[in-house]
């Protein structure tokens, strides 16, 4: 544990690096930063392979458009640059239950599967809702925008309670 | 073509960040909904405020047009609290899922492949939020300097200055 946080980068400078990055890519391409819509835009186009018709009856995908877009590119490239850094420096590990959930909740396999795609699916039908998961409104945020601050406070009020409920018999490690 | 290049990139240089950062783990995540472990808090907060200055500052000199997200309360409120709920359950958020993977970790592909499910089923309901969640306090594009009349450099120190705090606090209280 503690040699992992040694090797690790600080996050002040993490955080303003990757804000730097974010301002080119508004310079360069005029995109700020945003991860959901890619998964709402590669189901359509997944949709569209089995039924053309279907996708073209749902509303939502006229808003979310499904054709290849910079946001898809983004999200492949974030797969791309985590692989990379993990390679050099020695970090690619596969894994199915993280420490903290081992230490506390216990190695079912099953369990952990169980609670990763549920709350997956519920963290993505509420981002949609709430206009843009936390890259997007951290973009929000760097705009002022209210909906990106109040967003924020929301994600963290609700992720704090519910973690303690999850995290119940208290946590170690 | 070149937009889905710039993309990418961004992308990889994002998602290098993120790993060498380690907030992309589920370890990370969860820490900060615990309040062990304030990691990702500062990672995000610096973004920000770097962001925020940057893209203000390029507003300021005519070279972007700089104006706020739409804000629906009612879609932040009930949208965000689903999100907080699977989130902790989780413990990837959409974007640092990919990345997460990128590092071998299998819990983060079955949450994307339970992202996907979540997305399909946003898609088939939507008709049914528009009409209703979607339309409880719809304000249109606005900032916080928008809503209290003032000028966003006003908005923009104040920030600083509480995060600053922040920081503060948490490198004292060794989170």
């Amino acid at each position: 544990m503690h040699s992992e946080k040694k090797k690790a980068w600080n996050p002040y400078i993490s955080g303003a690096l990757s804000g730097l990055l974010i301002i080119f890519s508004v310079v360069l391409s005029g995109n700020y930063f945003g991860s959901s819509t890619a998964f709402v835009q590669l189901v359509g186009i997944l949709e569209k392979l089995i039924s053309p018709e279907r996708v073209s009856q749902i509303k939502y995908f006229s808003i979310a458009e499904p054709i290849l877009s910079w946001q898809i590119l983004f999200v492949i490239g974030i797969l791309i640059g985590s692989f990379l850094a993990a390679k050099i420096f020695g970090e690619f590990k596969w894994q199915l239950i993280p420490s903290l959930w081992r230490t506390n909740l216990g190695s079912s396999k099953l369990k952990r599967g169980l609670v990763a795609f549920i709350g997956g699916s519920i963290a993505m039908f509420g981002v949609r809702l709430a206009g843009g998961c936390p890259s997007g409104q951290m973009s929000s945020s760097i705009l002022l925008s209210i909906s990106g601050f109040l967003a924020m406070t929301i994600f963290f009020i609700v992720g704090i309670l519910v973690a303690r409920l999850v995290f119940s018999g208290g946590v170690k490690g | 073509m070149i937009n889905l290049f710039y993309g990418l990139m961004a992308g990889i240089l994002f998602g290098f960040i993120l790993q060498r950062a380690h907030v992309i783990r589920y370890d990370k995540q969860l820490g900060a909904l615990l309040l062990k472990d304030m990691t990702i808090i500062k990672f995000m907060f610096t973004a920000i405020l770097v962001g925020m200055v940057g893209i203000y500052l390029l507003g300021d000199l005519s070279l972007l047009d700089v104006y706020g997200r739409p804000l629906i309360i009612g879609g932040v409120i009930l949208g965000g609290s689903l999100f907080g709920i699977g989130w902790s359950m989780l413990g990837y958020c959409p974007g640092t899922s990919w990345g997460a993977l990128g590092e071998g970790r299998l819990d983060a592909l079955i949450g994307i492949l339970g992202m996907f499910t979540g997305a399909a089923l946003y898609a088939e309901a939507y008709p049914f939020f528009e009409n209703n969640v979607l339309t409880w306090g719809k304000y249109g594009n606005i900032t916080i300097s928008d809503a209290l009349g003032i000028n966003h450099w006003f908005i923009i120190i104040a920030i600083i200055i509480l995060v600053l705090i922040l920081f503060r606090w948490l490198e004292k209280s060794n989170l």
